[in-house]
């Protein structure tokens, strides 16, 4: 069953791409912490295509050592025949999922987050809104004072005390429309992509998004239609579930008529550059997803081309960059953000050794494989921690609530903060007078 | 498939972690970086010292199974795959360094270190450990031994057998010798350390290295030189050698490979010269400056079309790229990509180039030519599909006589990638009947049941040496 589903969305070409050189394997995270062949990407490609060559069966080990795999990307730059591996693991995730019997409830989780949650905004919200009232009632407080929460496994506990205040509103209701204008001479029209999570749970660094986009010269949309980008589906292995989403954007965007397509967050930044082959078997979406694709943006990319660091205000404090792999690795976007962060007047820079290292959060991976994404955190957590940095800089919210986390268990809470770099950017670039929309 | 029995002895030895038949692991450790070459072995078997590596090797003696010796599978022929099946014996896990000597300038290490980590860990404390082979990033040190690896700075500084001092290895019979030490003179017996350099674990398995260092040039420059014609850039490589300069690196890439580095990374190549030398020095400032002068001026003499010296770190990078991605450019084309490394006495480079690109061209295949000018190491690279097989069987002649051509030009069938599977059958065109003969009685003499990597260097039959009629 699995082995046909295999072999229906496998690409063999790029399977035969690999010539197996193995130059991958000190780039992944996996294969450094087991130095076992099976978990580099290497091995994982020769297992993909034994079972498309009828070498083996696709039993446990098989799908055991397709989920051990952050899918943080890091072996496609090393790669000298340029074997696109992230496209190959997540086939293989769909053909898992589509073969897998889960467990009723399983299967209910999944149905209600994939199709009936991410998908929907305003359901998002309203999560947003319950979270926040536990948040700010007291619930949150007596619970955690009667040790109910020791009941979840650690790693959710551990997320449950640093998550950030949520948001019942999104910034088209902060903002009170969806056309922001430029400050200043209009530049380019960019649409904003806000994500589902990041407009419950960092609603303040969209706000800050728009505000930086808007103050450097952009009229932002915030393109009504928008949904969720489907990276976390995808990976999950729900890639049609992911078309649909992509369409929905594809549309949205298209009609905006936009110059560029931004994002915050590596992870979804990632996926929306992907939708030209994700849709590429789609005739009928086929060229408008080329036109989406070759439009996306990571802020980053926008802001240098854009700012005047010049007139930033003066910061007297060490930063330090984790890289989002997603952003590194899918968005190819490594100089813009460390170049941003090296402007700022008066704040030194130091480079995190391995920060272009998968941090262990890797979407929901620190939590369905909480002892090597452990394993991976405590490493990170020890070069953090050598750079003296005042500021940890990310540049995606899975990577910055896992670095929240890092340092709630470093014992580096008060010494260090973990900070979105466009709040980091949005700190010290002056607020000329507030946002209003043009409708 | 292995009685279970052994297995449980095996077992009992490494620990269950550490022993493994499951389907994954026989997978995992059925290939190298050789292609078109796989088969799975009946168990895998990680030990974490010498003793234990004792007790397997008794176990395979007993019971008359192979074993196959593995480090990271970085190889090029085919010299890890366990084609008898039996026991793959991974020495990853055997990765510490044991020791750097100052007073010496000596490191001894375990095989499952990394070539980089060594690297990493002497020029931090200013010395320096040559051989670089193209793997070295993930390569371990008792595969490189094994192989004898070769390099960029392979013509300056020498190869991997240059570099051991002595050695610790494991016989088929269970017994450890040692071999050499920290001695840079040693004449007792014959030479046990070199003969297992290159011995490819077919006579014993290595566990323990000795390696000579030597103090970290001050600086290294490097130059790109273009020529219109390769009899010229050969000419230069020559002259360069006989004017007393003996570069740290001196690289060359032909038209095919130039046109494919220049569509993959559009940096600027001029598509329409016949060769690139990318020549660099390193060694004492003014030495290095003086020897860069000289070689401009005797590639321009040369009627170099374009001489580019780099003067900064990143025009040093800039310059290195275009080798740098020959493998990547070339190897993105077709679906595989066949990287072969003739060697011919330096002063043989251009008609060797020559002879590859009749071949190709007579043969209707795509071969790109590039490699280590300085040291005669061509790397003839075929791009193509191994699941055509009217077309492999074409590549197969081709390259059989491109391995022809080398010989008759002096040269040999493998500079540094090692006989493994698919020169096996080409060794007799090189070493002779009678190199044959004594080669496999040194085998006997070590490995009498031969259980060590056993189809490996020696074909059941050698090809028939092609004859080629050249005008």
């Amino acid at each position: 069953m699995l082995k046909e589903a295999l072999e229906k969305k496998l690409d063999y070409d790029e399977l035969s791409n690999c010539m197996r050189c193995g130059f991958c394997q000190p780039a992944c995270p996996t294969f450094r912490e087991t130095g076992y062949e099976a978990a580099s990407p290497r091995g994982r490609i020769a297992l993909m295509k034994a079972v498309a060559d009828g070498v083996m069966e696709p039993d446990k080990d098989f799908v055991d050592q397709m989920n051990l795999c952050l899918g943080c990307r890091a072996c496609e730059p090393v790669c000298p025949a340029g074997v696109p591996y992230g496209q190959l693991i997540e086939q293989t995730r769909e053909a898992i999922e589509e073969a897998q019997e889960h467990p009723w409830w399983v299967k209910a989780v999944r149905r209600l987050a994939f199709f009936h949650l991410f998908p929907h905004q305003k359901r998002m919200y309203q999560l947003g809104g319950l979270l926040r009232f536990y948040q700010r009632s007291g619930v949150q407080k007596a619970v955690r004072k009667l040790g109910v929460l020791s009941i979840l496994p650690k790693q959710m506990r551990e997320m449950e005390a640093i998550i950030p205040e949520a948001s019942s509103k999104g910034i088209v209701d902060y903002f009170g429309g969806t056309v922001i204008p430029a400050v200043g001479e209009r530049k380019y029209r960019v649409g904003m992509f806000h994500g589902c999570i990041m407009d419950v749970l960092f609603n303040e660094t969209n706000r800050n998004t728009v505000r930086l986009l808007s103050e450097a010269g952009c009229e932002v949309i915030i393109a009504p239609d928008q949904v969720c980008c489907g990276a976390l589906h995808a990976h999950s292995g729900e890639r049609e579930q992911a078309r649909h989403l992509a369409r929905k954007n594809v549309a949205a965007f298209h009609k905006a008529d936009v110059d560029f397509i931004v994002s915050n967050a590596g992870g979804c930044g990632a996926m929306l550059l992907e939708y030209d082959h994700l849709l590429a078997k789609d005739a009928l979406w086929q060229e408008k997803a080329q036109w989406f694709a070759s439009r996306v943006k990571d802020i980053s990319e926008v802001l240098t081309r854009l700012v005047e660091p010049k007139e930033w205000q003066s910061l007297s404090q060490r930063i330090t960059y984790q890289s989002s792999c997603h952003l590194r690795n899918g968005m190819k976007v490594t100089k813009e953000p460390v170049s941003l962060l090296q402007a700022i007047p008066g704040a030194t820079y130091v480079q995190l050794r391995e920060g272009d290292r998968c941090c262990g959060s890797a979407g929901i991976y620190n939590l369905v494989q909480p002892e090597m994404a452990g394993s991976l955190l405590d490493e990170k957590m020890g070069h953090v921690a050598a750079t003296q940095a005042d500021i940890l800089v990310t540049s995606n919210p899975g990577c910055l609530l896992q670095m929240k986390a890092g340092i709630h268990q470093a014992g580096l809470e008060g010494k260090m903060e973990a900070v979105h770099i466009v709040d980091l950017l949005a700190r010290v670039q002056q607020e000329e007078k507030p946002l209003s929309p043009l409708e | 498939m292995l009685p279970a029995s052994i297995r449980e002895e095996l077992r009992a030895i490494v620990g269950a972690k550490n022993c493994l038949d499951k389907q994954e692991a026989l997978v995992a450790y059925s290939y190298d970086a050789t292609p078109m070459q796989q088969a799975l072995p009946d168990v895998v078997v990680m030990p974490k010292s010498t003793t234990e590596i004792q007790q397997v090797m008794r176990v395979a003696a007993r019971h008359h199974i192979p074993i196959v010796t593995r480090g990271a599978g970085s190889n090029l022929c085919g010299g890890t795959i366990p084609v008898g099946g039996g026991i793959v014996l991974v020495l990853s896990q055997m990765n510490q360094i044991v020791e750097i000597d100052e007073q010496n300038l000596t490191i001894t290490v375990q095989p499952g270190v990394r070539t980089v980590d060594i690297h990493q860990a002497v020029e931090a404390i200013g010395l320096f450990y040559p051989p670089d082979p193209g793997s070295m990033v993930i390569s371990t040190i008792g595969g490189n031994i094994a192989l004898n690896s070769g390099g960029l700075r392979g013509l300056k500084y020498g190869t991997t057998k240059d570099y051991v001092l002595g050695l610790e290895a494991v016989l088929p019979n269970g017994e450890v010798i040692r071999t050499g030490g920290k001695l840079m003179k040693d004449v007792a017996g014959y030479d046990l350390t070199k003969l297992l350099v290159g011995s490819e674990g077919t006579l014993a398995i290595i566990t323990e290295a000795i390696l000579k260092l030597i103090p970290k040039p001050q600086t290294q420059r490097v130059m790109l030189a273009m020529f219109a014609d390769m009899a010229q850039a050969a000419r230069s490589v020559s002259d360069i050698i006989a004017n007393r300069i003996i570069p740290g690196t001196l690289e060359f890439l032909d038209q095919g490979t130039i046109r494919v580095v220049e569509d993959f990374k559009q940096i600027g190549l001029p598509t329409d010269v016949a060769a690139i030398l990318l020549i660099g020095q390193d060694g004492e400032p003014q030495t290095v400056d003086r020897d860069m002068e000289q070689i401009a001026a005797i590639c321009k003499k040369n009627a170099a079309v374009q001489i580019k010296v780099a003067t900064t770190v990143e025009e040093a990078d800039e310059v290195m790229t275009a080798r740098r991605s020959a493998l990547a450019a070339l190897s993105r084309m077709r679906p595989t990509t066949i990287l072969e490394d003739a060697t011919v006495p330096r002063a043989a480079i251009a008609p060797m180039v020559a002879a590859i690109q009749e071949i190709t061209e007579r043969y209707g295949l795509q071969i790109c030519t590039f490699g280590h000018a300085g040291d005669g190491n061509l790397h003839p690279t075929c791009m193509t599909d191994a699941r055509n097989t009217e077309e492999i069987e074409r590549v197969e002649h081709a390259f059989e006589e491109i391995f022809a051509a080398a010989i008759d030009l002096g040269g040999t069938i493998t500079g540094e990638h090692g006989v493994g599977i698919v020169k096996a059958p080409y060794l007799e065109w090189k070493v002779g009947a009678a190199g044959m003969e004594i080669m496999k009685g040194i085998k006997h003499a070590f490995d009498p049941h031969n259980l060590l990597n056993p189809d490996k260097m020696f074909a059941k039959q050698s090809r028939n040496r092609v004859v080629v009629q050249r005008a």
